[in-house]
């Protein structure tokens, strides 16, 4: 620390020293407040650089004045020196100064603790609405996929990519559609298919979001698609009587995916209906600003759809009864709607 | 007539910069000149992130494997249901690690105090807020950071996986890969149709991609012997009367003080030249050798008429103005 002060108070000294010797009052100028500049230069260096332990406490506490030195003294060049390189370098140390001083407002950390404390959920409630109108899409998407089935069975290979070995096609018997549905505890490899579904479901969420860009059209054609082939499948187990048994399956991660999909598409509606009617403010502008509130429900949505996949692998694998399953899924709803919106703190930083 | 020998050169390069040159206006009421990243230094610094991550990934599971198939390399047939189960969990992890570190890693960096990844410090640029429309400056949030990374995965990841995909299936190559091209073509050309040089995730996010200036501060120019017009070849001393003073304007001292101040490119014969041009404008008699002091006694007391001419209130902003 203390050597920090003496290079720089020697530094000034010769300054000053030269200051009296340069011919034009410019330069004298700049000789006389160079070191003030040069300390500010250290400083930000160094807060670029991450090392805050590195830069001692009066230094931290003369930034503002440094900063605000530097602002007047690049104002008072400008009016007074044509020294082309010091103005130059004045501007490009008044930028990176700016960026230090009103950077990023939280680190990763910071932000991590107030996404969770307050900021996704207040992020979700912001997009009720669109919350609203994407849960009515997914309904009717259901509805549409339930009674195209049901009008023509045909439809079903269209909406569903077919596997060899699924069982679960039309005209399948009961038992082996219970059998789909109960007693594979024992079965491999079922975690790292969730695991895969998981990033594919992100990526779908993802582009359920992005595609708000096209004034969230193509978020609504997506929705409707995924729950097109829940409505389908619905249609399917109902035929044998077992609408309860698969509700019971789907619900131990379904409640937690339906519920990211329905937030990805809310946020991509709520894009496009900001770009669609953006009011006072430029269609570019708009989007900016939609974007940034739905970005924090996006991560959300894809924490939500890793606790998905890690239900879906193996939770569901060692539950095999409907009443529990119901009762996880239940449960798992309930945490999300209380976290969402019975938690009201806002999560900005007092 | 001898003329300003590099100025063919200077003026459009300088007017490529200026199309990239944008204006902030801070809190304080400063007026912060910007300057865009080119997309060239993006598409560069984005390959040497992507070229990293994949680094990172290899090195990872190269080390998991180490550690969980032992140094053979082959999988081991595993028997113990529980080692099983820890492999499996394992796997599903590396499935889930393998979406989130892409997308961490250019968060993660850009919410860092430069605001930029390792690719991007590299070519010496960062991501700033884009200002609001009256040009106020705005302060890079944490979700704007997230939202333009995001859109990351469709923008890239995505087709590139799904074009990877399609050659590697063979079946229905032609159909699937020229979608995922053109998908892959509109975002790719984005940046190419609007003003700013925004992609998608600038976009959705309110952010832009600008220079980081490293200059440092240059010796001050009247500090030499020259600058008082002795010379110290010579001896000689250089006075300049108002009227020689006053053919030249801002332009021309700058060039001469790019000329002064970049000693490798001043060449004993530009230094002539100008010296020669100057002498010719004023209708001085030009020697020889004694060029550097002669310009410098100049360009100093040229610049000392024309910042006392700024502090009144003139300025003349080439020797083609009047003022």
């Amino acid at each position: 620390m203390m050597a920090i002060t003496g290079w720089f108070s020697k530094r000034q000294e010769s300054a000053i020293a030269d200051a009296e010797r340069a011919a034009l009052r410019s330069d004298r100028f700049r000789l006389e407040r160079e070191g003030d500049w040069r300390r500010l230069e250290a400083i930000v260096t160094r807060l670029e650089a991450g090392r805050i332990g590195a830069i001692g406490d009066d230094d931290l506490v003369a930034l503002p004045a440094l900063y605000r030195t530097l602002v007047s003294s690049l104002q008072v060049a400008r009016e007074t020196t044509l020294d082309a390189a010091t103005l130059a370098y004045l501007e490009g140390l008044a930028q990176r100064a700016w960026f230090v001083v009103y950077g990023p407002e939280v680190g990763f950390r910071g932000w991590l603790r107030r996404f969770f404390g307050g900021g996704w959920s207040a992020g979700v409630r912001a997009i009720g609405p669109d919350i609203l109108i994407a849960l009515a899409v997914m309904v009717a998407g259901t509805v549409i996929g339930w009674l195209l089935v049901a009008n023509n069975p045909d439809w079903y290979y269209a909406l569903m990519p077919a596997e060899p070995g699924d069982v679960r096609v039309p005209g399948a018997s009961r038992a082996a559609l219970y059998g789909s549905l109960f007693g594979k505890s024992g079965r491999n490899g079922m975690a790292v298919f969730a695991a895969y579904l998981f990033s594919n479901n992100a990526q779908v969420s993802i582009l359920c979001f992005a595609l708000g860009f096209a004034f969230g059209l193509p978020s609504i054609l997506l929705l409707v698609h995924n729950t097109a082939l829940l409505g389908a499948l619905l249609w399917l187990y109902h035929g044998q009587g077992l609408t309860l048994e698969l509700v019971g399956w789907l619900s131990v991660h379904g409640t937690t995916e339906l519920f990211a999909i329905l937030l990805a598409g809310a946020s991509g509606i709520h894009i496009g209906r900001a770009m669609a009617f953006p009011g006072q403010r430029t269609i570019l502008d708009a989007a900016a600003e939609a974007g940034r509130r739905t970005a924090t429900v996006m991560t959300g949505v894809v924490l939500m759809l890793i606790v998905a996949g890690l239900l879906e692998g193996f939770a569901r694998q060692l539950i095999d009864s409907t009443a529990l399953r119901l009762a996880l899924g239940g449960f798992m709803l309930l945490w999300w709607l209380t976290y969402f919106f019975a938690f009201r703190r806002t999560g900005v930083r007092r | 007539m001898a003329s300003w020998p590099w100025r063919g050169t200077a003026r459009p390069r300088q007017s490529a910069h200026a199309r990239r040159a944008r204006v902030i206006l801070t809190a304080e009421g400063l007026r912060l000149p910007l300057t865009l990243a080119s997309r060239g230094s993006r598409v560069a610094a984005l390959l040497i992130d992507l070229a990293l991550v994949v680094l990172a990934i290899f090195g990872t599971a190269m080390l998991v494997g180490l550690l969980t198939h032992g140094i053979g390399g082959a999988r081991p047939k595993v028997t113990n249901p529980a080692a099983r189960d820890l492999l499996e969990t394992l796997d599903v992890l590396w499935i889930i690690a393998l979406f989130v570190l892409p997308n961490l890693w250019f968060v993660w960096f850009e919410l860092g105090a430069r605001g930029a990844t390792p690719g991007k410090r590299v070519l010496g640029i960062r991501i700033a807020a884009r200002p609001g429309r009256d040009g106020s400056a705005a302060r890079l949030t944490a979700e704007a950071v997230i939202a333009r990374n995001l859109l990351r995965t469709i923008e890239l990841f995505m087709p590139v996986v799904f074009i990877g995909s399609a050659l590697s299936v063979g079946a229905d190559t032609t159909l699937a890969g020229w979608a995922a091209l053109v998908w892959f073509g509109i975002f790719a050309l984005f940046p190419f149709f609007n003003r700013d040089a925004l992609r998608g995730g600038d976009v959705i996010a309110g952010t832009w991609v600008v220079e980081v200036p490293r200059r440092k501060l240059a010796t001050a120019m009247s500090l030499g012997q020259g600058a008082q017009g002795i010379s110290t070849v010579t001896g000689a001393h250089y006075r300049f009367s108002e009227a020689d003073l006053a053919v030249y304007g801002e332009y021309e001292l700058q060039v001469l003080e790019r000329l002064l101040r970049d000693s490798s490119h001043a060449s004993p014969r530009a230094l002539e030249d100008v010296a020669q041009a100057i002498c010719a404008k004023i209708g001085w008699s030009s020697g020889t050798g004694d060029e550097r002091a002669f310009l410098e006694a100049y360009y100093t007391q040229l610049r000392a008429r024309l910042e006392t001419g700024m502090r009144l209130g003139r300025r003349k902003a080439d020797k083609h103005d009047g003022g």
